[in-house]
């Protein structure tokens, strides 16, 4: 009884550990899913609140970021962004 | 992964999707958890989204991977810009969000939770995400052209006239409606007036922040603006517990109303960017963060649905508005399901941004869905919360009395439990004085949002802070869209006066600036004074008329779409549009012959005319009715004749009389590397 005990017992802290492997492994393939999709998160946020196209300007533009720089991108904005139809 | 192992995932999906869906469509006489709903969309939204455009992608538009778009083509690094498909998501998702699919869903729950759902889901599957997808796809093969241009050059000149009227009149009904909605939320709320009006030195602050310390980091400078924001929905529980600066806040709707058409008229005639682009962050970033929030909650807290599936007014005699399931549940969910004002959008900015062909199936269909999901939380926000309480929040003064005594005793009598002491602990547990009359749907909105956040962040004790919280959001939000939208419809006015006389339509001209921004606000501000003066609550006229309105322009582009299709010549593959725009003329026209025709002066505005007159009551008041008629007559008079038109051009290709042919830009390899395409 104790030896079929202590096998039982055997297999079930084997099963115990390809269990924790196993959620250690799905932990790990979200976490790494996470991971990857963090800099299209952030490219997406800064897509949608204009830090993007800000960056385009300078680029356009050979210009270093600086309050004129901000000043100048805003100017060429703003009509566009006016016009821009916002949804109900 | 293995075929049949695919074939079995999509089969368990369909499965869960069918059984959620006669769920929530049989049950009876017991509560159901919110997660029902939540299970039937998502199934339902993946197996749309798997199939139905996957179908329409390879059939019906025939999407080239090899085609460059006008991103690629006219790349400027401007307007034209191949985008990430995730970021051109992001983007769209943020910019067809607005507060329609929040409000509508909430005042057509007056039906019970099961006509508004099923609505949205098989709305969006088969009308809306097909439309915003097909607008979207159409727009790119001719380089980024607008709806109002596509329907001029596909269907002729009368086309993209009638389009024109419809966005702009759809601008004018609903910043009228929405104004009216934060007016409602406001009055007599010390708190929320103080949260509403601090986001104004936040927004300069911010502004200030932008352009001087940290050039160009928006999203630091949201969330800063974001926690500034926390701080004064703190600083407005300190306001409305101090009774001088409770006074001061303290304003009712005539004078909200009128310090809301001051700040439209200045937001669209005064160079404010420095107010209003951080406000306009600051709105988005609070918006995508509720809705994330609201989402996490649903799934976490599993709420019950208090609201039974059918209420008694199916029979077309709520409170709330009045009107029969058909045609007036469809009117009233209207973004949630179907929206035209989404097809501006998607032969707007998103056309521009598009990489590959391909993947206007994610954005365009893709981007409806998500939209639709945010109604469906909307529709459980309201459903949780007990029927007495929802309709004491909802229902107008002319309808159930002034007293809350007399209000909660005729709502009782519905059959809808509630007394006047439930709904002041419930009003005291939200920091306000009273939650009766609150029409209009934000409020209602508000408190379901606060009832399943503290449920699970907080408990009761913050219960008033998450629902001015949730306030704050809606107020915010619906204020951005009445500055940018004014703005929008000041372009448009200049744009067609430019036609009459030359410097109407200079942009940077001030007087014309100032007469068209004042012809605009005039407009809007006339819907919101009938709606505070309505003893209806407003809501009733309005938010039908906008639905309308917006179902309407929502008609054109499935006009334009289907009209491209047979010109393409896949006429055999015309349902997939035909029939969506046969359901919107259906709706659209039987609603506009109620809302103008119907005996009932609680419906039609000809007969609350004719009663009002009878009454002898105010001249005003009888005007307004017969203008929203005029109105309702002129827009459906002229979606006929775009119909017609349509029609004919049609007919013409189908017999024959007349050559297959599109105005779509010509076909150019694409460069850009194919593993992206993946």
């Amino acid at each position: 009884m104790r030896e079929a005990g202590s096998c039982c017992g055997a297999n079930a802290a084997t099963g115990d550990e390809r269990a924790i492997e196993t959620s250690q492994g799905t932990v790990g393939v979200m976490v790494a899913a996470i991971v990857r999709s963090l800099p299209v998160f952030v490219a997406m946020l800064r897509e949608v609140f204009d830090e993007s196209a800000y960056q385009r300007f300078l680029e356009r533009g050979q210009m270093e970021s600086s309050a004129s720089a901000y000043a100048l991108f805003r100017r060429e904005n703003e009509l566009a962004r006016s016009r821009r139809a916002r949804c109900c | 992964m293995p075929k049949i192992l695919r074939v079995v995932l999509w089969i368990a999906v369909s499965l869960l999707g069918a059984l959620a869906l006669a769920t929530i469509a049989l049950h009876r006489g017991e509560q159901i958890n919110a997660l029902w709903l939540v299970v039937a969309a998502v199934c339902t939204y993946a197996v749309g989204y798997r199939f139905y455009s996957s179908f329409i992608a390879a059939k019906v538009l025939a999407l080239d991977p090899k085609r460059a778009t006008p991103a690629e083509r006219l790349e400027n690094g401007r307007d034209f810009v191949p985008t990430n498909k995730w970021v051109v998501f992001g983007h769209h998702f943020a910019a067809i969000a607005g507060p329609g699919p929040l409000v509508g869903p909430v005042l057509a729950a007056q039906f019970g939770y099961l006509p508004g759902t099923l609505w949205i889901i098989a709305g969006a599957v088969l009308g809306g995400c097909v439309q915003d997808f097909v607008i979207l796809l159409f727009s790119v093969r001719r380089d980024g052209k607008s709806l109002t241009e596509m329907a001029k050059s596909e269907i002729g000149r009368v086309g993209g006239f009638v389009a024109y009227v419809s966005v702009l009149s759809i601008i004018v009904i609903l910043l009228g409606a929405t104004a009216l909605i934060v007016v409602n939320a406001l009055k007599a709320s010390p708190w929320g007036t103080f949260t509403i009006a601090m986001t104004m030195p936040i927004a300069v602050l911010m502004g200030f922040y932008l352009r001087r310390i940290r050039p160009g980091k928006v999203l630091e400078t949201s969330l800063l603006g974001f926690v500034l924001v926390l701080g004064a929905i703190f600083g407005g529980q300190w306001v409305s517990q101090t009774p001088s600066w409770a006074a001061l806040f303290t304003l009712a709707a005539p004078t909200l109303a009128i310090l809301i058409i001051v700040y439209g008229f200045a937001a669209s005639a005064l160079p404010v960017w420095l107010l209003l682009a951080p406000r306009d962050y600051l709105s988005t970033f609070v918006k995508l963060g509720t809705i994330s929030l609201l989402a996490v909650g649903i799934v976490v807290f599993r709420p019950t649905l208090n609201m039974p599936p059918l209420t008694r007014f199916v029979d077309g005699t709520g409170p709330i508005f009045a009107g029969t399931i058909f045609p007036f549940a469809f009117i009233t969910i209207a973004c949630g399901a179907i929206s035209g004002f989404h097809s501006l959008i998607s032969s707007g900015t998103t056309p521009k941004l598009i990489r590959h062909e391909p993947e206007t199936r994610f954005v365009g269909y893709g981007g409806m869905l998500a939209e639709s999901m945010v109604a469906i939380m909307a529709m459980i926000a309201a459903s949780v919360l007990q029927p007495g309480v929802y309709f004491a929040v909802n229902s107008p003064a002319g309808i159930v009395g002034q007293a809350p005594e007399a209000a909660a005793t005729t709502i009782s009598s519905w059959g809808f439990q509630v007394s006047a002491a439930q709904m002041a602990t419930l009003a005291h547990a939200v920091g306000e004085r009273t939650l009766f009359n609150r029409t209009g749907g934000a409020p209602a909105f508000a408190v379901g949002m606060a009832q399943i956040f503290s449920n699970t962040l907080g408990g009761q004790a913050v219960m008033a802070l998450w629902y001015h919280f949730a306030i704050m959001f809606e107020a915010l939000f619906i204020l951005t869209i009445i500055d940018a939208g004014t703005r929008v419809g000041r372009f448009m006015l200049q744009d067609a006066l430019g036609h009459i006389w030359k410097p109407l339509g200079r942009t940077s001209w001030y007087p014309s600036i100032l007469f068209t921004s004042a012809l605009i606000v005039a407009a809007w501000g006339n819907f919101l004074w009938q709606g505070i003066k309505d003893p209806l609550g407003g809501i009733n006229s309005l938010w039908p008329l906008f639905g309308i309105c917006n179902q309407l322009l929502a008609t054109v582009a499935l006009c334009v779409a289907t009209t491209i299709i047979v010109k393409t010549a896949r006429a055999h593959y015309l349902f997939v549009t035909l029939i969506p725009l046969c359901w919107l003329v259906a709706v659209t026209f039987t609603a506009s012959w109620h809302k103008v025709l119907d005996k009932n002066p609680r419906v039609g505005f000809l007969a609350h005319a004719g009663q009002l007159a009878k009454a002898g009551a105010n001249p005003r008041l009888i005007f307004n009715d017969r203008l929203d008629a005029a109105i309702t007559s002129v827009l459906v008079a002229m979606v006929a004749t775009i119909l017609v038109e349509s029609a004919w051009e049609c007919s013409r290709v189908l017999s024959g009389a007349k050559m297959a042919s599109t105005k779509e830009a010509p076909f150019v390899m694409t460069r850009l590397a194919t593993e992206e395409q993946s």
